[in-house]
């Protein structure tokens, strides 16, 4: 079965593309080689089993579901489906593991192990980095330079702050909570397993993990690290399963932590199945960034930005600069140029190297993004999508730009989750305040500017945890990521992400 | 006509723990006695003092059992022009100098100081304290505003950070006000509880709607009157009157609330009121449910002075710039 675009929201035909002397919807004059990462270095095996206390077991009724690779539509592997009993018993692994062994260990005996993981994952980062693509549909260059050596970075710097949790909170012994539920999103699979688990390890909780449901290959394959790092049995356990078996993990009474990444609407459910209990709470939930480009920005690199910002990731990502606020004086510059840029976009085989947006997660992500766009369609936005051949089979989509976008949009307000960017514009700064901040949102923003006191203002007045001034996109261990207002609460990253992970007790 | 007589019965009430009654004790038969001129209780929004708009009003008695003065009952309708006035406020004062905000809340202290008497005759009978352990209160409560404002221009430099990320960018993490703020005043604790709940937000720049103790409202209605006049921009704290039981949901389940103080929700209402958070993903500062409220020590200095309960009203904005291109 080929999903391809529908026809209904075809190319537009207007505007030009004119510095490659291409018309408008051409296609790039010139061909690249294919260049695929081998695929033999990930030995699939046919059937995996939950991760509890240190071994592999199959879930209680011998369910499996099936993960498939995005972009061939193709069954990779059967995946066991936790149930409520494997929850408890996951739950009661890492309690014992918190009570008997991670939790006695000395924070410098705690900090070797986290150096072990992440010379692992080093170690085996292209095995890594294939499996993330081909379980998740991202590219090969963004799983080997972004999603690996950013995972093995931030087990690197938790690492560091197992032993020195004294002078992150003057004054207060910081204690761990004890048991944390972590449950994760598709579009970044180890990299928020990395977030997740290594904070919690350094403050000396133990954890019960549940990837997402299309993405559970590379938590599966980490669960082999934690067996080669001689990690204590039942401080890491891993659940594959559905929301269902994320909501059981949330309210089991042997939890007290709880985090999670992932849409809004399901972090309300999480929210409301802590509610009236002790359980800490951290949320990371979505987002609808404005990335504000001024009439005095650095046009091209504002354009590589803009382009990062909602094409990286095939644009399924939280802090995604879907909005894009540009000065009226130079919208029309800045719109030719990224169309232009448009074009030279490589959409197709995640494992190609030379791929810039690969597949869609899954058929109902790839639903989900064509219903919207179908939405702006149909609600006035003009759109444009460069020419270029999807394969044949696979969860795909053009990289769309929507311009004459009003702010009462759907595709102006709702998360899209996908290479859709909305592109409205402004004339003084307050207006794009006012519209930046015209969101119940508030993960991330960007500003592009050459004036440092105006970059200042901007980022002193918008309501987003995370603002980018002259670039988009940027994540390290040591910088803190979380929201404003409904994009969640906490911080994940940086000294604050520890603070999520302990209680603080008079010295 | 039985309240205004079980309100007359204050008159007769001991002096020491009538509030205003003092003059109104027993007069020496030489002089004529002097008739009390009364207080009245009312709101605190936007820098005024009305009425409920509901007109209505409730009867609110000493620890005794003496009835003291009849209190605002405040509406739904009360609850939300409140937090009008707080979101039109709180820009203005998170946006003044951390030090100003500091000098404000300290003179809040200071004002206090000069109306200790009438703070601790109303934490007595409030509370049905001994003068002593009353004047106690009322001096902690005061040295509470001091430490608190002091905080003001220091807490950034403790919760924030310049971050050493692996690539050339200058990126540096900022704590920022988190906006409006509920925050569900201690029942139990009428003065030195609420000061001690209410400073941790506003030092750092949020505007409050607080809903005071239901059973002992008086003490927190003064101290509106020494926020009015103590240089305190109107609406950045308002007070509310009433019954928890109808004030809490509302404040609860009001989407221009970003952050909600839970401290003196009671326990029965605890669990709703977290549900009606979820829906617009408000930050909570919770009380433990491992700790009652009627016996936490707010005279401990440790365990009421953290900053930590200003941390719980902030959001932590991160900022990246590239490094030479």
């Amino acid at each position: 079965m080929a999903t391809r675009t529908d026809a209904s929201i075809a190319p537009a035909t207007n505007g030009t593309a004119s510095s490659w002397g291409l018309g408008d919807g051409q296609a790039i004059p010139w061909e690249y080689a294919p260049a695929p990462e081998a695929r033999d270095i990930v030995h699939l095996k046919e059937r995996y089993g939950l991760f509890i206390n240190g071994r592999e077991v199959p879930s209680a009724d011998g369910r499996t579901f099936t993960s498939i690779d995005p972009s061939t539509e193709l069954p990779l592997a059967e995946v066991s489906r936790a149930t409520t009993a494997d929850v408890d018993k996951a739950v009661h692994a890492a309690r014992r593991a918190q009570r008997r062994a991670w939790g006695q260990l000395a924070g410098k005996e705690r900090a070797k192990y986290l150096f072990r993981i992440s010379r692992i994952l080093q170690e085996r980062s292209r095995e890594f980095a294939v499996l993330e693509s081909m379980d998740s549909g991202k590219p090969i260059k963004e799983s080997r330079d972004v999603d690996v050596p950013l995972a093995a970075s931030h087990f690197w710097y938790y690492a560091g702050w197992a032993d020195k949790l004294d002078y992150a909170f003057p004054g207060r012994v910081a204690r761990p909570l004890g048991v944390a539920a972590q449950i994760i999103p598709w579009n970044f699979p180890l990299l928020m397993l990395a977030w997740k688990i290594a904070p919690a390890l350094a403050a000396g909780n133990t954890v019960v993990l549940k990837p997402a449901s299309t993405t559970p290959l590379s938590a599966l394959l980490f669960s082999d690290v934690c067996v080669q790092a001689d990690l204590p049995p039942g401080t890491v356990n891993i659940i594959p399963g559905p929301g269902e078996i994320g909501m059981d993990l949330v309210t089991h009474p042997g939890v007290d932590k709880v985090a999670f990444t992932g849409s809004t609407e399901i972090g309300r459910k999480i929210f409301r199945g802590v509610a009236g209990t002790d359980k800490a709470l951290t949320l990371e939930l979505g987002g609808k960034a404005a990335n504000i480009v001024f009439d005095d920005a650095p046009l091209d690199q504002a354009v590589e930005g803009i382009v990062n910002g909602i094409y990286f990731n095939q644009g399924e990502v939280c802090c995604a600069g879907s909005r894009l606020l540009v000065q009226e004086s130079i919208a029309e510059t800045l719109i030719d140029k990224l169309k232009d840029r448009l074009s030279t976009i490589r959409v197709g085989d995640p494992l190609d190297k030379n791929t810039d947006v690969g597949a869609i997660n899954s058929k109902s992500q790839l639903e989900k993004i064509t219903e919207l766009v179908q939405s702006g369609v149909d609600e006035g936005a003009e759109l444009y999508q460069p020419a270029c051949d999807l394969p044949e089979r696979g969860y795909f989509f053009r990289p769309t730009l929507f311009t004459n976008v009003a702010q009462s949009h759907r595709i102006a307000r709702e998360e899209i989750f996908g290479p859709v960017l909305s592109v409205l514009t402004f004339r003084t700064p307050d207006e794009a305040v006012e519209k930046a901040n015209n969101t119940p949102y508030g993960l991330s923003a960007g500003v592009w500017t050459d004036k440092g006191s105006r970059i200042l203002e901007m980022v002193s007045r918008m309501k987003a945890g995370v603002v980018w001034a002259n670039t988009f996109n940027r994540f390290d261990p040591a910088s803190p990521f979380g929201g404003y207002k409904e994009s969640g609460f906490g911080r994940e990253g940086g000294m604050h992400g520890l603070h999520a992970y302990v209680r603080l007790e008079d010295r | 006509m039985a309240r205004s007589t079980a309100m007359s019965a204050r008159t007769r009430a001991p002096a020491k723990n009538a509030p205003s009654g003092a003059s109104a004790s027993p007069a020496s038969p030489a002089s004529p006695a002097r008739i009390e001129v009364r207080k009245t209780y009312k709101l605190y929004i936007g820098g005024a003092f009305p009425r409920s708009e509901s007109g209505r009003s409730y009867l609110v008695s000493a620890a005794d059992g003496t009835p003291l003065a009849n209190a605002c009952r405040a509406s739904r309708k009360d609850v939300r022009d409140a937090v009008r006035s707080a979101r039109q406020a709180v820009d203005g004062w998170a946006a003044k100098t951390a030090m100003n905000r500091g000098q404000v809340l300290y003179r809040v202290a200071e004002l206090m100081e000069g109306r200790r008497d009438q703070f601790s005759a109303e934490v007595a009978a409030a509370e049905g304290l001994r003068d002593a352990r009353a004047r106690e209160a009322v001096d902690r409560a005061i040295d509470r505003w001091v430490w608190y404002a002091g905080w003001a221009d220091k807490i950034a430099q403790i919760l924030g950070s310049s971050n050493p990320v692996a690539a050339p960018y200058f990126n540096f993490t900022i704590p920022e006000p988190t906006g409006v703020v509920g925050v569900v005043a201690p029942e139990t604790s009428s003065l030195l509880g609420l000061v001690s709940r209410l400073a941790p937000p506003l030092v750092s720049g949020n505007a409050v709607v607080l809903i005071t103790s239901e059973t002992r409202p008086l003490p927190a209605v003064t101290l509106s009157e020494v926020l009015a006049t103590s240089d305190v921009p109107g609406g950045v704290v308002n007070i509310l009157t009433g019954r928890k039981a109808e004030l809490v949901p509302v404040l609860a389940g009001h989407v221009d609330v970003d952050a909600l103080d839970t401290w003196g929700v009671p326990d029965a209402m605890r669990l709703d009121i977290e549900l009606l958070a979820a829906d617009d993903i408000k930050r909570l500062s919770r009380r433990p449910t491992t700790v009652d409220e009627a016996r936490f020590d707010w005279l401990d200095d440790r365990a009421a002075e953290r900053p930590e309960w200003i941390a719980a009203f902030l959001e932590m904005k991160t900022v990246w710039h590239p490094i030479g291109v």
